[in-house]
């Protein structure tokens, strides 16, 4: 298909050398999914069986406390339960006993591993089928790892993902289905979009409660709409459905790229296509021109965070004018992020994994003007001078399809907006102290 | 395994990160798998902080565990040497290291560093973060301070602040100014400020001003044994508890300079015309032992408040509190679970809660006003203004922190007064904070009965036209009025409340 789209680079980045360091990992692990996916998934509740640390998270990384009763809790190891005082499965059967007395309406209990329970090899995969037969068919239990030893920050996601597929029945439609938490006003519009497309049944992996729930089968074809979903795209393909590669729908050209790729399996004729996407296309177009100005020929660099960096990139370099120096992501999968490697134009060196210290000296040397990172560095670099954009904003906000393409460009050109406003302030590196 | 939704305090480490922040010159290895950086967002986003902890983490994963987890220490606390220089290093393990048990300290101490390695052993699922901060800051200054001699003029170290204090960076300043007042120098401020050079150097003070004992009084007792250094018991928050603070550094120092107390307003802005609508208003006061000893008095002999119930959630300071309960004639409530606190005020209908961040916002659900008077600190807790509670100016910062959320003097009587007016009632709350539009004018008025599960395990019936008048009473008092209600109908084993018991009731707890 022909849809007017800017022609891909001569030399992209798929095939590109990636420099591979191993040190000091400065990201989140996999149980701060937690804090999007228990309110995406509105019967679930999610019980860490952790340690205080992991309490701490989930309420530090939040940044705000949601106190409207949080769909999560933390079971918290104590002394006893590691001394083998008290039998840990007895434990968290009374734990689970307590949490679902308390809350009637939960459909869906998740036991999310953290690092100590996999290090003192709780088997929560036991404990999942043991409270199942228990509660069924009132609560489902399922269990995943969210742990740092196994997962870094939206892996959780993937994780939690992952372990919904082998327990989805066994369908023979041919369906579309689409993977990745969405904000719910972004998912009515892609809901919208596939609509006028004339392509349906759609199923959204994951669904908004446990009765909206899908099958899957080999007449299932999916996509992903976050880049990283890879456990979660290895267990579908188990199950025999089939994958739709396409760049991720982030910025006018993804979106259209990633509908394009649907459409083209669905066998939507061209006119349709350009019917249904031709003004959102246009708007999408004029808002990222109005929001990028700033970007315009600025350099970014990329600290490892949640892997949208390399489709991200490519939205920056592709379609808001900016030079990408370095794209850090903490996995690379060729089979994800391929399509999107194409298309970022050769340049930047491509890193996947962190030491941070080496990290921030290649950062500081490149003096990029905007700096994509994690929350524990923004303020260092800030008080450098160096302009940043918080990376997980990224994932907490509305940013996927067209409607949002502007909103996206506005996120990176906000930081340097505010530098050109305010100027540089004399004694900052005093006052930062 | 306990079930925990909110946590007051962080785990030890992180206490232990508290204090190597606030320090200079001093780097922590900290043996933790990815992810445990998180806390480094504490300090740099919540306290704005315009440099990294000085927190090296060894970031171990799974695939490590089979092979060497030592060996990735070691080369981590190598790296972090070559690279910070610092003067000392803090070493230790995060829970999950803790479990696999490769003896950070043991390893470094191997390594022939040529640094003080100071190693710390923090017990991750005993104890919690102002035991990590206490026992590090201890640890700190047993491996470096020697006992030297004293100072010629009389010098007194400042012992207790860390990174992410609740207003520790204002309170140094006002205390240091006060002790200049006195004519009494200081040696070291500890451990935020100092490095461990100057840590080396503390034995050279007279005596010691202990500020925060939740994180300073383990080495405040070393070094009283150590080096001969009394420390101070007072902590010198609220007027009263500044004037005693004073008298006790007189009795160490023997200083007998004037103290100026013409910036003190808190004592005539209580004493004013306008405060009398503070007094007697029922609170609830929660937090960390230390600040919510001091709000207990404050809020009583120098506001004027009615302190309704108070308890604490570190029980390292379970018994002061109890103590001061037990003068106020009530029961403390020691526990670190938020929902059993919640209750409690929801049981207690407090006209205003002093608590931490997490009061604040059970007040927001319940519909009581809340000031925040101790930690868990929250990024509004680090204002850009000087803003300490100790001292003269805190005791004026404190008065204006707790009566803003108040709905103020002639405001509660027009409240009173006009109940129904579409713009300015009880859902707009107090005129001064924002984001309260009045809301539409509710047409629909419920009438149907309510039962109530009265404490004595009776049945309480609200008449409708006793609840209707029950609307009618602001909702700051409206809670209260409720309970009192339901309390005064069970103890005259009234089965309904009539608009007659609404008004009984009101005589019977009139003050």
């Amino acid at each position: 298909m022909t849809h007017q789209m800017t022609p891909p680079p001569a030399l992209g980045c798929r095939t590109a050398p990636v420099l591979k360091q191993r040190g000091q990992r400065e990201v989140f692990c996999g149980l701060t999914g937690i804090i999007w996916l228990h309110r995406k998934i509105q019967d679930a509740f999610f019980l860490v069986v952790g340690s205080r640390t992991c309490a701490h998270l989930l309420q530090s990384a939040a940044g705000v406390m949601i106190f409207a009763e949080p769909r999560f809790g933390t079971a918290i190891l104590e002394e006893t339960d590691l001394a083998g005082l008290n039998d840990a499965h007895t434990e968290l059967d009374r734990t689970v006993a307590q949490l679902l007395e308390r809350r009637p309406d939960i459909r869906q209990l998740f036991l999310v591993g953290s690092c100590p329970s996999e290090v003192i090899k709780l088997d929560l995969n036991r404990a999942a089928e043991r409270l199942t037969q228990l509660y069924a068919p009132k609560v489902r239990v399922l269990d995943y790892s969210g742990s740092g030893i196994e997962t870094t920050f939206t892996q959780g996601e993937d994780a939690c993902l992952a372990a919904m597929v082998p327990v989805l029945p066994e369908t023979q439609e041919r369906e579309l289905l689409v993977v990745g938490a969405l904000p719910d006003v972004v998912e009515d519009q892609m809901l919208a979009l596939l609509a006028g497309l004339g392509i349906g049944p759609v199923r959204v992996l994951p669904a908004r409660t446990i009765d909206r729930e899908m099958g899957v089968g080999p007449n299932t074809v999916f996509a992903l709409t976050q880049p990283f979903l890879g456990d979660t795209h290895a267990a579908l393909v188990r199950r025999g459905a089939t994958f739709i590669a396409a760049p991720f729908p982030f910025g006018e050209e993804g979106t259209t790229a990633w509908l394009a790729a649907i459409a083209a399996e669905f066998g939507v004729s061209d006119a349709t296509f350009t019917q249904v996407t031709e003004a959102p296309r246009r708007r999408a177009r004029q808002a990222i021109a109005q929001a990028a100005a700033p970007l315009n020929s600025k350099s970014v660099f990329f600290f490892p965070d949640s892997q949208l960096e390399i489709p991200l990139a490519r939205f920056l370099t592709r379609e808001c004018g900016m030079t990408a120096l370095e794209v850090g992501s903490p996995y690379i999968h060729d089979a994800l992020h391929g399509p999107d490697l194409d298309l970022l134009p050769a340049g930047p060196q491509i890193s996947e994994g962190q030491d941070v210290d080496l990290q921030l000296d290649r950062c500081r040397a490149a003096r990029p003007d905007l700096t994509v990172c994690g929350l524990g560095l923004a303020n260092p670099l800030e008080a450098e001078g160096l302009s940043t954009k918080w990376a997980i904003e990224l994932v907490f906000t509305p940013v996927h399809f067209y409607e949002q393409a502007g909103d996206l460009a506005s996120l990176f050109a906000r930081p340097l907006r505010r530098k050109s406003i305010l100027g540089a302030a004399t004694g900052l590196r005093e006052a930062a102290e | 395994m306990k079930l925990t939704v909110w946590t007051y305090e962080g785990p030890p480490h992180v206490g232990a990160m508290r204090v190597a922040t606030g320090m200079t010159g001093l780097h922590y290895v900290l043996h933790a798998p990815q992810g445990d950086t998180y806390a480094d967002l504490l300090f740099t986003m919540i306290e704005r902080r315009g440099h990294r902890p000085p927190v090296t983490y060894t970031t171990f994963q799974a695939r490590d565990l089979g092979s060497d987890t030592a060996g990735l220490f070691k080369a981590a606390c190598q790296d972090a040497v070559d690279r910070f220089q610092p003067e000392a290093i803090i070493v230790g393990a995060s829970c999950t290291a803790e479990l696999i048990q490769d003896d950070p300290g043991g390893l470094a101490e191997t390594m022939g560093l040529g640094i003080p390695v100071i190693a710390l052993e923090l017990p991750s699922y005993q104890r919690k973060e102002n035991f990590g901060a206490d026992e590090t800051f201890y640890q700190i200054v047993k491996a470096l301070a020697k006992p030297m001699e004293k100072t010629e003029r009389i010098t007194c170290n400042i012992l207790g602040p860390t990174a992410l204090g609740f207003r520790h960076r204002d309170d140094i300043q006002e205390i240091t100014n006060l002790l200049f007042e006195l004519g009494i120098g200081v040696n070291v401020t500890a451990p935020m400020t100092a490095s461990p050079t100057d840590i080396a150097n503390m034995g050279r003070a007279h005596f010691n001003v202990l500020l925060y004992p939740e994180t300073g009084e383990q080495a405040a007792r070393h070094c009283e044994k150590a080096f001969g250094q009394p420390y101070t018991k007072v902590v010198p928050i609220g007027t009263g508890a500044t004037h005693d603070f004073i008298a006790e550094i007189r009795a160490l120092s023997g200083s007998m300079a004037k103290i100026d107390t013409d910036r003190l307003r808190q004592t005539w802005w209580s004493r004013s015309v306008d405060s009398t609508y503070l007094t007697g208003k029922r609170v609830f006061i929660f937090g960390d032992g230390t600040h919510v000893k001091a709000a207990a008095r404050i809020a009583r002999d120098e506001m004027g408040f009615e302190v309704a119930g108070i308890g604490c959630y570190n029980r390292e300071m379970a018994r002061d509190v109890r103590a001061i309960a037990k003068d106020y004639g009530l029961t403390a409530l020691i526990t670190d679970d938020y929902l059993e606190v919640e209750r409690a005020i929801e049981e207690l209908q407090p006209e205003m809660i002093l608590g931490t961040q997490m009061e604040r916002h059970i007040g927001k659900r319940l519909g009581i006003p809340c000031a925040v008077i101790s930690a868990p600190v929250h990024v509004q807790d680090f204002p850009a203004r000087y803003s300490p509670q100790m001292g003269f100016e805190g005791a004026n910062v404190i008065f204006d922190t707790w009566i803003h959320p108040l709905v103020m003097g002639l405001e509660e009587h027009l409240l009173h007064m006009f109940r129904d007016d579409f713009e300015f009632n009880d859902e707009a709350g107090a005129s001064h904070h924002g984001g309260h539009a009045p809301k539409p004018a509710q047409t629909k008025i419920e009438i149907a009965p309510v039962a109530v599960e009265a404490a004595q395990g009776g049945n309480v019936i609200w008449l409708a036209s006793a609840e209707k008048e029950l609307k009618k009473i602001p909702f700051f008092v409206r809670g209260k009025a409720r309970r009192n209600t339901e309390t005064y109908a069970v103890e005259k084993g009234l089965g309904e409340i009539s608009l007659d018991t609404l008004y009984e009731a009101k005589a019977h707890y009139a003050r």
